[in-house]
C-alpha cells in the first residue's frame, strides 16, 4: 500500500489490542446512511515511474519561452544553493514552530529574515510572512483601519496592481471598509496629484503608495507620504523587494517615512511556477507592531541564559485570542521565506543591488531599442524601474500572438485592466536577459509590426 | 551565531549575481537609496553551512515522529516534490498565455474534479492559500448568498467551543458576531444549545467533523436540518478530513461549503509554517459566488474562468491562482494513491489512533472521551496527574522532545483541561507507535519518581526551556549590529 507501512500481522495485533474485529468496525459511530459509495472521478493509483512519465509529458507540453512578462511576478536567477537547502527535509517537512526548543532552526532563520526584510524596507520590524503581495496589502488596509480608529476608508491609486486592488476589496468589504480609487495621470502614469487633492478635506485611514507602480513607473513617494501624514492618514507602501536595493526605502519617504510597507516576496529567490507559492512581506514602524497580523519571532534566552528564539506577541493571534485576533491567519508561507532568506544571504547588499541595477538597465535598453521601431512609443514619460508600458500602432493582441509563435512572450496587455490604454504592452527585462535576447525581441517585434501593418 | 555575525565587508559570491554594475542608471537622484541594507556578506559555502546547521536544529517529519493532533503530519513523498519542480513548471509565468500552459492546467482541472468527487461538492476553486483563507472565502460566500437574497438581518455565525481559533477569527474578519455553543459530556455538540442559538440572525454554522475532540459528530444530519430550517448555511472545516477520506463525503453530510487542507490530508509539506493550500468546495446554491480563477475544460482546451464568466463571484483572493506548486504536489499525491488509496488513508489513520489510544489507556493515561471511538486522533487529559504531582501537559510535552518525539498538540481544544491531542498519521508504523508508548511509560515512571526533573524538561535539546515571557516583554525582533 503506497506510504502505509502496516503488515497483515501488524494489523491483527493492533486490532487485538483495541478489541475490534476489523478496521471497518472502528467506523461504527458514523451513521450508515452517511457512508459513501465509490469514488468515480479518482483514477486508479499510478506507480512512481508512471506518474513521472505523465508529469514529464505535461511539463514538456508547456515548454520554455523567452519571456518579457512581469506585472507582479519576475524572472530572476535563483542560485542553486537556495532550493537545495530549502528542500532539506528538516525545513521542508517541519511544522509551524510552536515547540520552540524543537524548532530553533526555523525560528532563527525567521529572525534573520525579519532583520533583512525590515532593513531592506527601511522599517523597524517585519513579520514572518503573509500569503502573497495582494493579501498582504489587504491585511495592511485592515491594520491601518484598526490603528486609525475613526475612518473606515482607504484611498488607493489606480496605479496599484489591479488584482491587488481587487483582492483588497474582496477582503475588506466584509468589514464595511470602503475603498476609494484615485485615477492616474495619463501623461506621466503616476498618481494624479490634482485628483488626489479633491480628497484633501475627507478622512481616510490610509493612502496606499506603490513604488514602482503597476506600470513600472516611479511615483513621487515623498510628496504622497507627506500628503497622507498631513491629513492624519497612514502611509502604506507597496514595494518590489528587488527595487529596494536601488530605490529609497519606504522608511525614508517624506518627512516621517511610510508607516507600513508590504509587497510580493517572489522576486527574492522564488520561482515563477504559474503564480505560487510566493509570499507576502509586511514591515512596519515599531509603534504598530501590536496591530500586525501573522507570526512574529523574538530573540530571547532559555532557562540558563543561552540565546534562543520563539514565536512572540502571540496574544495577537487566532490560536490564543480567537475572535479578538488581529487576523485569522495561521499557516503562512514559511518555506518560501526560507528560500528568500538564503537568497538574500547569498547575494548580499551588492549582489541584490546588481540584480536590481541590471534589471533596470536592461529594461531601459530594451525600451530604447523598441522605441526606434516605427509604431512603438512609450505610454508615459516618467522614470521607471524594470518595467515599462509601450503603445503600439497596431492591434497588440495580434502582435503578441506573432511573438509567441517565435518563442517570445512579449508582455501583458494593459487594456484588460485599463480600458483607456489601448494596444499597450507592459514589458519587463530582468537581469536574466542578455543583449542577444533584447535584440531578438526587437527583431521579432519589428517583423510582427510589419506583418500587422 | 547569526548569519550577520559571519559577514565580512566586501565578501561576495561572484558567480551568483551579475559580475559588474551596469553603466545605465536613469533613476532620479532623489529616489535613489543612499543607505546599505543589512544583508550579510558571506560566501556560498558559509551560507550553505549556516543554513544546513540551522536545519539540523529542527524536528521534522523526515527525522522524528510528530503525533501532532489536528495537523496530520504524514510523510511527504519525495516524488511529489521533484515532479512539481520540473523546470517547465517552475519557469512558467502566471500571466503566460493559457495555450502555453495546457499541461499545467490539465493537472489543475483534474485536481478540481478529483476533489469534487472526494468531497461530494458541486464545484471546487483551488485559489485558497491556507485553511484560514479557505474559511474566509467560505464565510464571505455565505454572506454573499444572504445578501443576494436580500436577507441582510443575518449577523451571527454559530461555532462550537471545540473549534480551531481560526473559525471565530474568520467570522469576525467577515464582519459577523460569534455565537459559541458548548459540547456535551460525550464530546458532541450540545443539541439543545444549538436549537436555542439558531434563529433569524443565524447566517451559518462552522463545524469540524470529526471534531477537534477526535470524535465523529453523530448528529450532523440533524444539525444540518436545524441550521437550514432557520435559514442558515453550513460550513465544513476540513482540518480533519483525513479521518473520513473515502468514507464520508461532506456534501452528503449536508454541508454547503467546505475547505480541505491539502498540507494535511494530501501530504503537501508543512514547510515550517506553510505554504499551505485549501481548495474550497461548494454545493449548488453557492456555485455562483465561488472565487475566481477556476479552470474550465471546453472543446479539449483548458482555460481560466474569470469575473466575466462568473459575474456573481466574491472575487479574487490571490494575485494569481493561489499556491500552484502546492496544488501540483497534491495532484501527484492523489494520482500515486488512486481511488483505492483514499479510503486506506482514513482506515489506517483511524487504526493507528485507536491502537495508540488503547495502549496509552493500558498504561494508565486518562482518555478524555473514553466511551468513544477515536477518529484519526484522540485526547489524553493530564488533569488528574497535574492535581496529584504538579506535572503539566506542557511538562510532559517537553519531556517527549528529550526522548526524540515531537510533542502532541497541547492545551487545544481549550475545553479539556491539561490536554494532549494526539494524531498518529497512517504513514507511521506499529514499531514507531510502540516506541512512543514506551517513551510515555518512561515519563509516567519519571513523574512518579522524579517529578521535578520532568517539570524542568527539556534537558537534552540544544536549548533548555525558552523564556517566552522575556520574548514578549523585551521585544527583540530584528538584529541590531550596534548590539
Amino acid at each position: 500500500m503506497p506510504f502505509i507501512p502496516h503488515t497483515e500481522e501488524d494489523v491483527a495485533e493492533m486490532l487485538t489490542s483495541i478489541g475490534a474485529r476489523s478496521i471497518d468496525e472502528l467506523f461504527d459511530e458514523i451513521p450508515a446512511e452517511l457512508k459513501t459509495g465509490k469514488l468515480t472521478q479518482v483514477p486508479p493509483g499510478l506507480s512512481e515511474m508512471e506518474i513521472s512519465r505523465l508529469m514529464y509529458e505535461r511539463a514538456q507540453q508547456d515548454g520554455f519561452y523567452l519571456s518579457f512578462i512581469g506585472a507582479g511576478a519576475y524572472e530572476h536567477h535563483i542560485p542553486a544553493a537556495v532550493w537545495q537547502i530549502t528542500t532539506r527535509g528538516e525545513f521542508y517537512s517541519s511544522y509551524t514552530p510552536y515547540q520552540a526548543e524543537a524548532s530553533q532552526g526555523t525560528l532563527q532563520l525567521l529572525y534573520e529574515y525579519q532583520t533583512m526584510m525590515a532593513s531592506l524596507a527601511g522599517m523597524d520590524v517585519s513579520n514572518a510572512s503573509l500569503y502573497d503581495g495582494a493579501s498582504a496589502l489587504a491585511e495592511a488596509a485592515l491594520m491601518a483601519v484598526r490603528q486609525h480608529r475613526t475612518s473606515r476608508r482607504i484611498l488607493v491609486p489606480q496605479t496599484v496592481h489591479p488584482v491587488y486592488r481587487s483582492v483588497m476589496r474582496t477582503i475588506v468589504r466584509n468589514q464595511a471598509i470602503e475603498v476609494v480609487e484615485v485615477p492616474y495621470d495619463p501623461a506621466t502614469g503616476q498618481v494624479a496629484i490634482d485628483k488626489l487633492d479633491q480628497f484633501a478635506q475627507e478622512e481616510f485611514a490610509a493612502l496606499i503608495i506603490p513604488q514602482p507602480n503597476f506600470f513600472g513607473v516611479l511615483e513621487q513617494v515623498d510628496a504622497l507620504t507627506d500628503w497622507a501624514h498631513d491629513k492624519q492618514s497612514l502611509a502604506v507602501a507597496v514595494v518590489n523587494p528587488t527595487s529596494l536595493a536601488m530605490l529609497k526605502p519606504p522608511g525614508e519617504w517624506g518627512r516621517r517615512g511610510a508607516d507600513i510597507a508590504v509587497g510580493e516576496g517572489q522576486p527574492l529567490g522564488i520561482p515563477l511556477s504559474s503564480g505560487g507559492p510566493y509570499f507576502g512581506f509586511m514591515t512596519c514602524k515599531q509603534e504598530l507592531v501590536r496591530q500586525m497580523p501573522g507570526r512574529i519571532i523574538g530573540r530571547t534566552t532559555d532557562l540558563e541564559g543561552k540565546e534562543g528564539f520563539a514565536l512572540t506577541l502571540q496574544a495577537r493571534e487566532q490560536h490564543i485570542r480567537r475572535s479578538k485576533a488581529t487576523s485569522n491567519i495561521c499557516t503562512n508561507q514559511g518555506l518560501m521565506v526560507t528560500a528568500a532568506t538564503i537568497y538574500m544571504s547569498l547575494l548580499g547588499p551588492e549582489g541584490l543591488y546588481r540584480v536590481a541595477a541590471h534589471s533596470h538597465a536592461n529594461t531601459v535598453a530594451l525600451v530604447e531599442q523598441l522605441e526606434k521601431l516605427p509604431g512603438v512609443k512609450k505610454a508615459f514619460h516618467s522614470p521607471f524601474f524594470h518595467e515599462a508600458a509601450l503603445q503600439l500602432s497596431v492591434p497588440a493582441d495580434k502582435v503578441l500572438n506573432r511573438l509567441k509563435a517565435q518563442g517570445v512572450l512579449g508582455g501583458v496587455l494593459l487594456e484588460n485592466h485599463y480600458p483607456d490604454l489601448k494596444n499597450t504592452l507592459l514589458v519587463c527585462a530582468t537581469e536574466t536577459k542578455t543583449a542577444e535576447d533584447l535584440d531578438k525581441y526587437t527583431e521579432v517585434l519589428r517583423q510582427a509590426l510589419a506583418a500587422s501593418a | 551565531m547569526l548569519i550577520f555575525e559571519h559577514s565580512r565587508k566586501n565578501r561576495r559570491n561572484y558567480s551568483q549575481a551579475p559580475a559588474t554594475r551596469p553603466a545605465k542608471n536613469n533613476i532620479p537622484d532623489h529616489l535613489k537609496r543612499k543607505s546599505t541594507p543589512l544583508l550579510p556578506e558571506v560566501s556560498e559555502m558559509d551560507t550553505v553551512r549556516h543554513y544546513t546547521r540551522l536545519s539540523q536544529k529542527n524536528f521534522s517529519i523526515d527525522t522524528e515522529f510528530y503525533p501532532l493532533g489536528s495537523c496530520t503530519m504524514k510523510y511527504n513523498p519525495r516524488a511529489c516534490n521533484s515532479l512539481a519542480m520540473l523546470p517547465q513548471f517552475l519557469s512558467r509565468h502566471p500571466l503566460a498565455p493559457e495555450d502555453t500552459g495546457q499541461g499545467f492546467l490539465a493537472c489543475m482541472y483534474e485536481l478540481q474534479e478529483i476533489l469534487k468527487d472526494i468531497t461530494g461538492m458541486a464545484a471546487v476553486s483551488l485559489t485558497s492559500m491556507a485553511g484560514a483563507q479557505g474559511e474566509l472565502i467560505g464565510i464571505t460566500m455565505i454572506r454573499a448568498y444572504h445578501e443576494a437574497h436580500g436577507d441582510t438581518g443575518r449577523t451571527e455565525i454559530i461555532i462550537p467551543d471545540a473549534a480551531h481559533g481560526t473559525n471565530p477569527a474568520t467570522a469576525v474578519m467577515c464582519g459577523y458576531k460569534v455565537i459559541e455553543i458548548p459540547t456535551n459530556r460525550d464530546g458532541d455538540v450540545d443539541m439543545d444549545a444549538l436549537k436555542a442559538a439558531v434563529g433569524p440572525k443565524t447566517a451559518g454554522l462552522m463545524l469540524t467533523n470529526p471534531s477537534t475532540l477526535g470524535v465523529f459528530e453523530k448528529k450532523v444530519a440533524e444539525m444540518s436540518r436545524i441550521v437550514h430550517a432557520a435559514g442558515g448555511l453550513l460550513y465544513y472545516d476540513g482540518a480533519n478530513l483525513n479521518a473520513v477520506l473515502g468514507k464520508v463525503k461532506p456534501g452528503d453530510m449536508g454541508f454547503d461549503v467546505i475547505h480541505m487542507n491539502l498540507h494535511k490530508t494530501f501530504s503537501t509539506p508543512h514547510g515550517g509554517g506553510g505554504p499551505g493550500a485549501a481548495p474550497v468546495g461548494v454545493a449548488e446554491r453557492l456555485l455562483p459566488y465561488l472565487p475566481v480563477p477556476i479552470v474550465a475544460h471546453e472543446q479539449g482546451v483548458y482555460r481560466w474562468l474569470t469575473e466575466e464568466d462568473r459575474p456573481q463571484t466574491i472575487g479574487r483572493l490571490s494575485a494569481h491562482m493561489g499556491n500552484a506548486g502546492v496544488l501540483l504536489r497534491a495532484y501527484i499525491y492523489v494520482r500515486l494513491l488512486g481511488a483505492e488509496g483514499m479510503h486506506r488513508i482514513s482506515e489506517y489513520a483511524t487504526l493507528n489512533a485507536n491502537y495508540l489510544m488503547a495502549e496509552l489507556r493500558k498504561l494508565g493515561f486518562e482518555i478524555a472521551y473514553p466511551n468513544r471511538r477515536a477518529s484519526h486522533e484522540f485526547i489524553v487529559t493530564m488533569k488528574e496527574i497535574k492535581d496529584r504531582t504538579g506535572v503539566t501537559a506542557m511538562n510532559l510535552a517537553k519531556r517527549l522532545l528529550d526522548k526524540g518525539f515531537h510533542a502532541p498538540t497541547t492545551y487545544f481544544p481549550l475545553l479539556v483541561p491539561e490536554c494532549l491531542l494526539i494524531e498518529p498519521a497512517e504513514t507511521e508504523s506499529k514499531e514507531t507507535l510502540d516506541r512512543f508508548v514506551a517513551a510515555m511509560k518512561e515519563i509516567l515512571d519519571e513523574i512518579a519518581t522524579q517529578p521535578d526533573m520532568v517539570k524542568a524538561a527539556p534537558h537534552d535539546m540544544p536549548l533548555r526551556k525558552i523564556d517566552d515571557v522575556k520574548a514578549a516583554r523585551e521585544l527583540d525582533l530584528v538584529w541590531d549590529p550596534a548590539g
